[in-house]
């Protein structure tokens, strides 16, 4: 072979990578209507921890809604119950949705404090996941939200391992990584995060970070604002108010 | 709903409070069989090159066993990955569309390189003339599968055998840097995660090196030890004790790395501390402190220092270098299982501890962790049979 043949080859050969590499967007691409602008929006979800009364209607709306198998194993969501006792030890356990047992039921006197964390995919702005999945199928949408795409995911779960927040795993079914998207199939349409429709307190509060109007804008104004690990440098979009020092 | 079951059963086990999604143990059995695996390959090349770069003449009796070892145990590398995979049959994305930011995808690329351009080019030139004349001296089949190893080569002039020798001490000199990423980039894979306090650490690619190092020393000294005399040769003792030597300096080298980085973790007393220290005291007591340090690091490394200091006599010594061998690879193997199973059982809410349960039958369990690694043994009877490492002249001479 020539050389010229050779780097020629070699050209097309690095082409076609390129393109073989852009069809996770285009997997993407097809989720979305026409009408829909990615480039106008970028995501995020703020979470009141004092309003949150730990009823578990997000974690069951989201199960249904998105297919995640119903064992308490796999969660795209979840609420976690902190009880701080007056002797400063703490306990948590994750909301059973299964059953009425809340956990330790303490008398009042030796309780500190008391509350419940929802937890989701944090759509870390520089997300450990993206970084570290080796085909690229796990990626970072232009409107924020990172999503997996189930067709290319090869199930080596180096993600879930990278995740400092657990939100990850492998869905039994399919074989492949799978964790909220923010309910991308219903943002794209103009509908919120079913987590965020259920909920009977409004503790969950999803808007976009473009436009200072929106209730997200109002919710990082009004509140002092904390996120999940930040010495991770992962930049979460999840935020939250009212957040306490134990929760990690 | 089996799976569901073993959950329920585990989630019984756990201690404190876990993430619920971190009930399944993502990396199993298999991922401790692989870098134990690659790090045998790195640390048997790196013997090897001692031979051909550093001119450790009391080593060559070791040369070619080593060079077979590690490609016996190369070819079988990819295997636990592979079968450890949610979806196998996508494998082959990694080629076609690496994500540039993972370490992972780098695998396919590290391990070709090493694979083609440093075993296999090196054991042919090594072995280049050899089969030339051996497929000459054979008959049937092993003369055609000679010659085509051979790539029908039939040059044995002095002028060519030089040019061979020169080529594999050029390779070596490649390979030796190229080992070392074959190795560090495994770590690199565990290093970078910063998410895991127990794996996140810039020590973890220096530290899988040299327990590599250790652990493919130990194992071609065992094989020498146990298969020249199958083939009817003699234990050269200047060489068993050479091997053993470096041996010892490479556990004290991988030792007090470690120790290094136990007592920066330790002074530094980061948020994970605790969680970790309860993971080291009681999940990985014995898999950590009795068998990868006691008996896998501490009690052969005395045990070589006694050979060292006492002049004991030949069998003695063969016998206690086994043993140290044996010993090393069971603190190797623990090693890796503490590396990848110990730092998948504390949850990343530094708040609790789970269990790993491994599955007898089943793609990611035990059964086919052992066949994985009784493969390369296999493997590598089938290559010492066709590319012997010892001349006849060398078994009947020593």
């Amino acid at each position: 072979m020539e050389r010229r043949d050779f780097l020629k080859h070699l050209c097309w050969v690095i082409t076609s990578g390129g393109i073989l590499g852009g069809l996770s967007a285009d997997a993407w691409a097809k989720m979305l209507n026409k009408d829909y602008d990615t480039t106008k929006h970028y995501y995020g979800m703020g979470i009141d921890i004092d309003k949150c009364i730990g009823c578990g209607r997000c974690m069951q709306a989201c199960k249904t809604e998105n297919d995640v198998p119903a064992v308490p194993f796999y969660f795209r969501t979840w609420v976690e119950r902190y009880v701080i006792r007056t002797d400063r030890t703490v306990s948590v356990n994750t909301i059973n949705m299964e059953s009425d047992e809340l956990g330790d039921v303490l008398a009042e006197k030796d309780v500190l404090r008391s509350f419940f964390v929802p937890k989701l995919c944090n759509q870390c702005d520089h997300p450990p996941c993206v970084q570290v999945c080796p085909v690229g199928a796990t990626f970072k949408t232009d409107d924020g939200v990172i999503l997996v795409d189930s067709k290319r995911c090869i199930g080596c779960r180096y993600c879930i391992q990278a995740c400092p927040y657990g939100a990850r795993y492998l869905h039994p079914k399919t074989r492949v990584a799978d964790k909220c998207t923010f309910c991308y199939h219903r943002l794209v349409r103009g509908l919120l995060p079913v987590c965020v429709e259920v909920c009977p307190k409004q503790a969950r509060i999803f808007g976009d970070m473009k436009s200072i109007a929106s209730p997200l804008g109002r919710f990082t104004r009004m509140n002092k604002i904390h996120v999940l690990k930040p010495s991770l440098n992962t930049d979460p979009k999840v935020y939250y108010a009212n957040l306490d020092g134990e929760v990690n | 709903m089996e799976t569901a079951q073993n959950f329920m059963e585990l989630s019984k086990q756990v201690v404190g409070f876990i993430y619920p999604n971190e009930i399944d143990i993502q990396w199993s059995i298999l991922i401790v069989v692989y870098p134990y695996i690659t790090g045998l390959v790195a640390g048997a090349f790196i013997l090897a090159s001692l031979v051909k770069v550093f001119n450790v003449k009391e080593l060559q009796p070791t040369y070619r066993l080593a060079m077979l070892t590690a490609l016996a145990f190369m070819l079988i590398a990819p295997l636990p990955l592979q079968l450890h995979l949610g979806r196998p049959e996508r494998s082959y994305e990694m080629f076609m569309t690496p994500n540039l930011t993972s370490a992972m995808a780098m695998f396919g690329f590290v391990y070709l390189w090493y694979l083609m351009l440093v075993l296999l080019l090196e054991i042919y030139f090594e072995y280049r003339r050899d089969m030339i004349v051996w497929s000459s001296e054979s008959t049937g089949l092993k003369k055609w599968v000679l010659k085509i190893l051979s790539l029908f080569s039939t040059d044995i002039s002095e002028k060519a055998v030089a040019f061979d020798k020169k080529t594999v001490k050029i390779i070596t000199i490649i390979g030796i840097p190229s080992a070392f990423l074959l190795h560090g980039y495994v770590g690199f894979i565990f290093g970078s995660i910063k998410a895991n306090p127990w794996w996140s650490s810039v020590m973890m690619p220096v530290v899988f090196l040299f327990s590599a190092i250790v652990s493919g020393i130990a194992m071609v000294m065992l094989l020498y030890m146990i298969i020249k005399p199958l083939l009817g040769g003699k234990i050269d003792m200047k060489c068993l004790d050479k091997v053993a030597s470096f041996l010892f300096y490479a556990v004290i080298v991988d030792f007090s790395i470690e120790v290094l980085d136990f007592i920066h973790r330790l002074y530094e007393s980061e948020e994970s501390i605790k969680i970790l220290s309860q993971l080291v005291t009681t999940k990985l007591f014995i898999s950590l402190v009795v068998l990868q340090i006691l008996m896998g690091m501490l009690l052969p490394l005395a045990v070589m220092a006694v050979i060292k200091v006492f002049k004991l006599q030949e069998e003695v010594r063969k016998l206690l270098y086994f043993v140290c061998g044996l010993l090393i690879q069971l603190g190797i193997f623990s090693t890796r299982w503490n590396v990848v199973i110990g730092g998948q059982l504390f949850s990343k809410s530094f708040r609790g501890l789970t269990t790993y349960k491994m599955e007898l039958m089943g793609m990611e369990g035990f059964l086919v962790a052992l066949a994985l690694l009784i493969l390369p043994f296999v493997i590598l009877s089938i290559l010492i049979k066709l590319l012997p490492p010892w001349k006849k002249e060398e078994l009947a001479g020593s």
